[in-house]
């Protein structure tokens, strides 16, 4: 079973970090260990995720998008219903109660469009711990509603002014700070990323999902379906879902990567189809750099896909052929943001928009007694102002 | 011949002929490849080791100070292969020993192997990556061992119970990080640093050298009192940006003088160390 005791995923993942973070991974890890297997642990989380947050979130039979794209029964797991908006959520549930477990008064994490943010600001209003959020200064002026409701929970926003400003800085910003303080300071990674732990404990607290989907297809199809299908930025919607299913030989994982402008151009964040071998946030993964190793920004018209990395245990799926990974446009995803809206009502997140458009293109080439579940990791009203702006003249 | 390598590292700063010796930081190529230059052969007259930093564009390690040296260095076009030219061109002037400065994506993306030969090639003496813990190390410390390249290690002060593991792997010296947090410049140092350094002196067969933070004479006569080598970044790194302004100016007598002032700053902090 993957991770090893190293901490890898195949030749993927590890820790790669300043010697003065060691020890505390290695804390972290024995702690989590150990409150993972601890009931009270386990129930508390169990009851702020039903409670709080309210799962188990819907899997909804979408006929009229099944009919528009006029092929496989799509699903959607309505992640987008958490509490927060998106499946960030079930993440920081687990690491705040583990910070909250272990001592912790303090939590810091990074964002990128924000939605990690809220969600790391809001488990700190709820837990009583103070939170530091580090995000890009670019990024704070793309989504500046995020950034209001952040300090609103609570939280200290502050600006990350190094590289390109965005999320891979923010990350940057947050391990910076976290060497600094890393004795009193509980760090919580909004994604599989970053050294181990992180990439393994991220996808335990996001595995609800897929361990959710599991049951509900079952009760509802009575079989387990052919496809899932999730956007990938750091991937931990999708390795939530996927993860429950990865010894189901039969049912494929297809992964959907932000092609920006096209993976032709140099402007897009496909990290599997376009990146090579290398370090980035702590682990061994894939990632986009020149032919020195210096990163390359990433772009993607999804501020939570903007990223030029990947979690580790992505790589290690693409590497073994376990599961695909398929580009899908900025242009290709404002439209399937507008789809969904139109044909049933729901709004996506423009991360989650770029598995719809793949489902979509893939539903038109399967049979109609084949069932895909497309994860519908959150909801897009942050959202509307970008969609505003891009499709304004469209919308007659 | 003069020895290269680990032992030339060592030797340097165990028979400095000073109290402690004194281990200067720059970017390689910052501002740019032609100062660089100049600022290494400079610094190599009275250094005793001298630290060459490969710029990267996400150096975890590094405060504001060091960041910007590296952004100067890369906007300027300074590549790997070209700071192991750089290298190449002091050591054919100069036996100052001289050592690497990576992060680690760099080093995969050469290649582990080729990147210890290029550097062995270049007269380079030993390398520092300080996201590359002792766990993930293997591969690297063969590839360097294999070249008499010395490793040489970060130890911390969360090293805790790993500080024997690390500072017996050391090669070349062992490299204390004088206080929690990324590089740059500070008033003073942790209290329990002097006890801290006297365990990896006691667990370590080579030097122990103290770095991040070190900034003025004080703190070298101060740190002299119980380390073998003192390692100053920032606080030279600093003095390029007026390097660089100069040279923007494109006024000559300008550019010498700020270089001036940064060996002469360098310089009373190496003897600081006497």
């Amino acid at each position: 079973m993957f991770p090893d005791e190293r901490g890898r995923f195949g030749e993927f993942g590890g820790k790669y970090v300043p010697e003065t973070l060691m020890s505390a991974l290695t804390a972290l890890e024995a702690d989590y260990r150990r409150l993972a297997g601890d009931p009270e642990f386990s129930r508390l989380l169990r009851s702020y995720l039903r409670d709080y947050s309210g799962r188990p979130t819907p899997l909804y039979f979408a006929s009229r998008l099944t009919k528009f794209a006029g092929g496989a029964k799509i699903y959607l797991k309505r992640e987008d219903l958490n509490h927060t908006g998106a499946h960030k959520i079930n993440n920081t549930l687990g690491q705040g109660l583990l910070a909250k477990m272990t001592g912790k008064e303090r939590v810091i994490a990074e964002t990128g469009a924000g939605q990690h943010g809220v969600a790391t600001a809001t488990v700190a209003a709820l837990f009583g711990l103070q939170c530091t959020v580090f995000m890009g200064e670019e990024d704070m002026a793309r989504q500046a509603l995020n950034v209001f409701r952040m300090r609103l929970l609570g939280a200290e926003v502050v600006p990350a002014r190094s590289g390109t400003k965005t999320l891979k800085d923010a990350t940057n910003e947050a391990m910076r700070h976290w060497v600094e303080h890393v004795q009193e300071t509980y760090y919580i990674v909004g994604s599989v990323v970053g050294p181990h732990p992180y990439p393994m404990m991220v996808r335990d607290f996001q595995r609800v999902i897929g361990d959710e989907t599991r049951e509900q297809i079952i009760a509802q199809e009575g079989r387990l379906p052919d496809v899932l299908v999730a956007c990938v930025g750091g991937g931990s919607n999708a390795m939530g879902l996927f993860y429950p299913f990865l010894h189901d030989g039969a049912v494929r994982l297809i992964g959907v990567e932000a092609a920006g402008e096209g993976i032709e151009t140099t402007r897009h964040a496909a990290t599997i189809a376009k990146g090579s071998r290398g370090v980035l946030h702590g682990s061994m993964t894939l990632l986009l750099q020149d032919e020195f190793g210096q990163v390359q920004p990433a772009h993607s018209i999804s501020a939570g896909l903007d990223y030029p990395g990947i979690g580790p245990e992505h790589a290690h799926l693409a590497a073994s052929g376990r599961a695909s990974y398929e580009p899908v446009t900025d242009q290709e995803a404002l439209d399937a943001f507008a789809t969904l809206a139109k044909v049933e009502g729901i709004i996506p997140a423009l991360e989650s928009a770029h598995a719809i458009a793949h489902a979509v293109k893939l539903a038109k080439t399967l049979p109609g007694d084949a069932v895909i579940v497309v994860n519908l990791s959150g909801r897009g009203d942050k959202d509307v102002h970008t969609a505003q702006g891009l499709l304004g003249g469209n919308l007659q | 011949m003069t020895m290269r390598g680990r032992t030339a590292i060592e030797q340097a700063i165990l028979r400095s002929g000073k109290r402690t010796a004194f281990i200067p930081f720059v970017s390689a190529g910052d501002p740019n490849e032609d100062v660089s230059f100049r600022i290494l052969l400079d610094l190599a007259q009275f250094s005793d080791v001298i630290e060459v930093g490969i710029p990267y564009s996400d150096p975890l390690a590094d405060g504001p100070v060091i960041q910007a040296g590296s952004q100067r260095a890369l906007q300027a076009g300074m590549t790997l292969p070209k700071a192991l030219r750089l290298i190449a061109r002091v050591r054919a002037v100069s036996d100052v020993p001289l050592v690497v400065f990576t992060y680690v994506n760099p080093v995969v993306q050469y290649g582990v192997d080729a990147l210890m030969q290029a550097c062995a090639d270049a007269g380079a003496d030993g390398l520092i990556i300080p996201d590359l813990p002792f766990e993930e190390s293997a591969e690297t410390r063969e590839a360097a061992t294999r070249r008499d390249l010395a490793l040489i290690p970060l130890i911390s002060l969360t090293s805790h119970e790993r500080v024997q593991m690390i500072a017996a792997s050391a090669t070349g010296f062992a490299y204390c990080v004088s206080s929690l947090g990324v590089t740059g410049e500070r008033a003073s140092f942790a209290a329990e640093l002097r006890a801290f350094v006297d365990a990896v002196k006691r667990a370590s067969s080579v030097p122990v050298a103290v770095g991040f933070g070190v900034s003025s004479a004080r703190h070298v006569r101060e740190l002299a009192e119980f380390a073998d080598g003192v390692i100053v970044g920032s606080a030279i790194v600093r003095r390029c940006e007026e390097i660089q302004n100069a040279l923007t100016s494109g006024d000559a007598a300008r550019l010498d003088a700020s270089v001036e002032a940064l060996s002469a700053f360098a310089r009373e902090l190496s003897e600081a160390g006497r």
